[in-house]
């Protein structure tokens, strides 16, 4: 099957204590496709497993336990926002530039600078609030959070506080079938927008400041506490992944920090109404991480109160720690910490039109939930319908060849085997390779059509995919057309059965599996291009005709 | 356009002399008859432009004569935290005289020297706000209003000394000097923009930039005998000034005349990019309507409505003060205008709203001032010792006051009590004046409670000294325009103190503010408001 060229099983020995007691599942799965520049959701590279260990007794014991328990799941994402400029003033961002290159009095905080808010900020908050059915208010502000570090530099951070830009929304998605499948709603709480903090740097020398990123536009989502498993969360992050790259506001690359979760866990007795109390997970690199974290910390505090020792799970920050596989005390939290928001006096009210929203909701895209549903009314397989919607180049791509009159599941296929394929070895997005969609849909009907054949096809398929070029370009230039008359069959064939007497004696005298030997050399002598149909009923009449 | 202005009709009579003529150039001198008919008492401005286009005096003669006078007065008034390097200055000067000589166009504030309180930013030259946190800070760039100024050709001769931060009514909170009043030097010049009024006053500058927040521009313009203009929250970009309060700062304009403050802030008026709270409102041309006296029709003023707010001439107003308050309104009237009392209820409201909106936005504006980046860092490994520590020895008492106070009423379980129901008085605050603008053209009142009192005097008394703010606050509360101008003269000193009027207008009529200041300026009789230390030379 084409589809499980890009998925992988990735598989988590456990590892020795604790981590290995508390590794519910064997990974995670998900169907993704990955480009040049940005890795997708969850294909990270995974720390080589230390030690195996394989302690199935313990895990059992471990599954029983949590059996007994709920987890209730939230999350906090913050999008970095793929504006040409910051949020309040003009310097641009890029990844990974020079330390303190990218920055100017504003986002340094300099005596006397002022923010002037980027209405692209503006623009894609509306678009992210749309996109997840959020409702949007027209009059909103924004409010300093003040606190201080190093990394911010006026000493209170830009942000929305008690009247966020958008509330209320959900977001719907599909589980993976590896995973049982099944479709989720899960609700947005709010959407806001704020600005990032720079970044300290530690060294031998103490701790140095960048502040490149400070002041680089983000969105924060917070979801409802609507989730109980990792893989539902991790799936919630890869959808909020593939909104943000579909709405074209962020490159939702979590190794780059573009999208980051910090994951809200708490658990509670089956049948219990009060929550637990919740922990926050924060260093959640990637998908995979997310799901695996959760998991980890819901086994944590199962075991703990399974044992009576409930009273162990304080409200805190921890860490996942990737190569441990654990979770670990980060700082425990002393009280509530008081940001003495404010309305920011700096910057206006932020105030949109119905109309302003009206035409930013005509102008969005199709969303990948939409995407799906319409996908799965085409009457394709969940599997083809999660791993075509998974990237919205890949959706258009596959949209396109099928209005250029391509068979839906030819089309499907194609792209996500050879195609796909070939992407993964060259490391290519599907906006790189040479194939248009038109000369795909070309090609997929002279097969169909029967002026090339399947072989064939796939010859030139990979010089369209390298060089480009047209289908009947390629035909006409290799002179590929399928011979599929039988007079000129037959010439060949009279050739072939006149140059080997020998295996037509053969053949008469009972080898009839030497047909294939005379069918091959008629193929050879057509260069390929004899009609295989054609070819074998002509054949076979000359080799059964009484000499 | 400033070429639109009358032309002087006696320039013969202008007191200006050629520096060959004389050593020390007087602006004005005592000695010279007082007419408010010469140019030179409409604007120092356009009697600098006059001279320097008629070449009866050289852009750099003219710096010569300034610096002269602050080299003199200086170290008695104590204004500048930074005096610009002479070189510099007369270098720029040079380049006006080349371009005059050259018949090239120069800009209309073309060798006009001025002052900029050291809280607005200027590149490379120090700008502290009058902290040590600050100290030996050059920024990067130009406030937009400073950069406006030297693009319109004016000098910039050194940066004011100020209350740290814009802190203060007194200029006694700067870290760094006290300032004189040049009418007393044992008195205060009123603050927190001390430094640009007395060095106006003193005519070590022609105009100067200060900043208003409570009163900052007015106070202290009154206390000094000069004009000060406190624009439309909105009018001026606030890019580059240290925020204090954000929602509350304006960048003022001292003068010695209603109009070199009205050219001034027409100069450093309109919207700016950098600065989202400034206004697209277009910027009328206010510096047409400067009329000289002898053109006035004798009741210029004819059915202008003036309300007196009753509420400031009451009592806890210094009787001084009163019967020249009431005084002032007389002339009014007698320029035609139809003076009543208004009464305000919610104005004694301002001053506690004031406070705690003030130091609720400067606890959190001056939060950046961490050492990390640039001032002051205290040596530390620690983290918090770091902050503590920078911020302990880098700010003054009364700074650290205010942060307290704001950190407070910012607090959970304190911001609706305070914060938010002194957001409440703001809105009832707006209201009231939006209604009294309604029924009359302009409010008045005293600038200050009193004139300028002895240095040290209040210093130990911050509640005195905070309600010494009452007649300025509400005006920033509501963020409408107010323009203070000397109207006479108190018992106090040698010779007297002056005592300034404050006329209030609707948001943005800047231009009927300028108006009626000028014409009850120019037919103010039998006052001079030129401190006799400056007039006599006495420090020369």
């Amino acid at each position: 099957m084409a589809s499980t060229l890009f998925r992988t099983i990735q598989i988590h020995p456990f590892l020795l204590y604790p981590t290995a007691l508390f590794s519910r599942r064997n990974g995670v799965l998900y169907c993704t496709m990955k480009s040049s520049q940005s890795q997708t959701a969850t294909q990270e590279k995974q720390q080589p497993p230390k030690v195996k260990v394989p302690q199935h007794a313990l895990k059992e014991t471990v599954d029983k336990i949590t059996r007994d328990y709920e987890a209730i799941i939230g999350i906090e994402t913050h999008v970095q926002l793929s504006t040409l400029t910051k949020a309040f003033c003009s310097c641009p961002y890029n990844y990974g530039s020079q330390p303190n290159t990218s920055v100017c009095p504003i986002c340094m905080g300099l005596p006397g600078a002022l923010p002037v808010l980027n209405s692209k900020v503006i623009e894609f908050a509306v678009k992210l609030g749309l996109a997840l059915n959020c409702k949007l208010s027209l009059n909103s502000k924004f409010d300093r959070k003040q606190y201080f570090y190093p990394d911010l530099p006026k000493g209170y951070q830009i942000s929305q506080f008690d009247i966020p830009i958008a509330t209320g929304g959900f977001v719907d998605l599909d589980l993976p079938l590896e995973f049982g499948g099944g479709h989720r709603k899960f609700g947005i709480t709010r959407v806001h927008m704020e600005e990032d903090a720079g970044k300290l740097l530690h060294s031998g020398n103490g701790a140095q400041v960048d502040l490149n990123r400070a002041g680089v536009p983000l969105l924060e989502i917070v979801s409802e506490p609507d989730m109980r498993t990792g893989i539902e969360a991790a799936e919630y992050a890869a959808e909020l992944q593939r909104v943000v790259r579909y709405l074209g506001i962020s490159n939702g690359n979590m190794q780059e920090g573009s999208l980051r979760c910090d994951v809200n866990v708490s658990i509670r007795p089956i049948g219990q109404s009060e929550f637990g109390t919740k922990v926050e997970i924060k260093n959640l690199n990637s998908f995979s991480s997310i799901n695996r974290a959760i998991d980890f910390e819901i086994s944590r505090q199962a075991l703990l109160l399974s044992q009576g020792q409930g009273d162990q799970i304080v409200q805190e920050t921890r860490l996942w720690e990737e190569g441990a596989q654990k979770t670990v005390t980060m700082r425990k939290k002393e009280g509530l910490s008081d940001y003495r928001y404010f309305p920011e006096p700096d910057l206006p009210e932020v105030v949109l039109t119905q109309e302003y929203v009206d035409s930013i909701l005509n102008s969005l895209p199709e969303l990948p939930e939409i995407k799906r549903r319409r996908y799965e009314n085409m009457g394709l397989s969940m599997q083809d319908v999660l791993f075509l919607a998974n990237d919205m180049n890949v959706a258009e791509y596959f949209d396109a060849t099928l209005s250029s009159g391509a068979d839906l599941k030819l089309a499907a296929n194609w792209i996500m085997g050879d195609i796909a394929a070939y992407m993964k070895n060259e490391k290519l997005s599907i906006n790189e390779i040479k194939l248009t969609s038109k000369e795909l849909a070309e090609l997929i009907a002279s097969i169909k059509g029967g002026t090339i054949s399947g072989k064939i096809g796939k010859e030139i398929l990979f010089e369209l995919l390298a060089k480009g070029g047209t289908v009947k370009g390629l035909i006409e230039e290799k002179d590929l057309v399928q011979i599929a008359d039988p007079v000129e069959i037959e010439k060949m064939i009279d050739k072939v059965i006149s140059e080997n007497p020998k295996q037509l004696e053969q053949y008469r005298g009972g080898k009839t599996k030497l047909q294939g030997f005379f069918a091959g050399q008629v193929m050879k002598l057509s260069k390929g291009k004899a009609n295989p149909g054609l070819l074998n009923k002509i054949l076979l009449e000359k080799l059964n005709a009484k000499g | 356009m400033l070429s639109t202005i009358q032309p002087p009709r006696y320039l013969s009579r202008f007191p200006l002399r050629r520096r060959t003529k004389c050593r020390s150039l007087h602006i004005l001198s005592s000695a010279e008859p007082l007419t408010k008919t010469s140019l030179t008492d409409q604007s120092q401005i356009l009697s600098i432009r006059e001279l320097l286009l008629s070449r009866q005096l050289s852009a750099v003669e003219l710096t010569h004569s300034y610096l002269d006078r602050l080299k003199q007065t200086e170290p008695h008034i104590k204004c500048f935290l930074h005096v610009s390097d002479s070189g510099k200055v007369l270098k720029q000067a040079q380049e006006i005289d080349d371009k005059i000589k050259r018949n090239e166009e120069v800009g209309p504030l073309a060798g006009v020297p001025v002052a900029i309180k050291d809280n607005i930013c200027t590149a490379d030259m120090p700008s502290t706000g009058g902290s040590h946190i600050l100290e030996g800070y050059r920024p990067p760039f130009d406030a937009t209003s400073v950069k406006r100024l030297k693009d319109l050709g004016a000098i910039v001769v050194g940066k004011t000394n100020l209350d740290e931060f814009g802190m203060g009514s007194t200029t006694e909170a700067s870290a760094f000097k006290v300032t004189a009043n040049p009418w007393d030097l044992s008195r205060v010049p009123g603050g927190s923009s001390g430094g640009s009024a007395a060095s106006v006053s003193a005519r070590q500058c022609a105009v100067s930039l200060g900043s208003d927040t409570g009163g900052s521009v007015r106070q202290p313009a009154s206390f000094c005998g000069v004009v000060g203009l406190k624009p439309t929250y909105g009018r001026v970009s606030r890019f580059g000034l240290m925020a204090y309060a954000s929602s509350l700062d304006v960048i003022g304009c001292f003068g010695s005349t209603v109009a070199d403050t009205g050219i001034l802030l027409h100069a450093i008026s309109g919207h700016d990019s950098l600065d989202a709270t400034s206004s697209k409102r277009e910027v009328p041309d206010f510096t047409t309507q400067f009329t000289s006296a002898s053109s006035l029709k004798s009741r210029p003023l004819e059915g202008l409505r003036v309300g007196l707010i009753r509420e400031t001439v009451d009592a806890g107003v210094d009787s001084g003060v009163k019967s020249t308050i009431q005084g002032a309104a007389a002339h009014l009237e007698q320029l035609g205008c139809i003076l009543k009392e208004v009464s305000l209820p919610s104005f004694s409201l301002g001053l506690p709203a004031y406070y705690i909106l003030a130091s609720s936005e400067s606890s959190s504006n001056l939060s950046r001032y961490d050492g990390v980046r640039y001032g002051n860092q205290a040596s530390s490994d620690e983290l918090n010792a770091l902050y503590e520590e920078s911020r302990a020895k880098g700010f003054g008492s009364e700074v650290k006051m205010r942060i307290l106070m704001g950190t407070y009423a910012l607090s959970a379980g304190y911001y609706d009590a305070y914060y938010k129901r002194a957001q409440q008085v703001r809105t009832i605050i707006r209201k009231s004046f939006k209604a009294a603008l309604v029924e009359n053209d302009i409010l008045i009142s005293p600038a200050a409670p009193s004139a300028a009192y002895k240095i040290g005097e209040k210093k130990n008394d911050p509640l005195a000294m905070y309600a010494g703010d009452i007649m300025t606050v509400n005006v920033n509360l509501a963020g409408l325009p107010a323009l203070v101008l000397p109207c006479g003269f108190v018992e106090g000193g040698a010779v007297g103190l002056p005592v300034g009027l404050q006329m209030i207008g609707a948001a943005f009529d800047e231009e009927k503010l300028l108006k009626v200041g000028h014409i009850f300026e120019q037919t103010l009789q039998g006052y001079n408001f030129i401190p006799p230390l400056i007039s006599n030379g006495a420090f020369a």
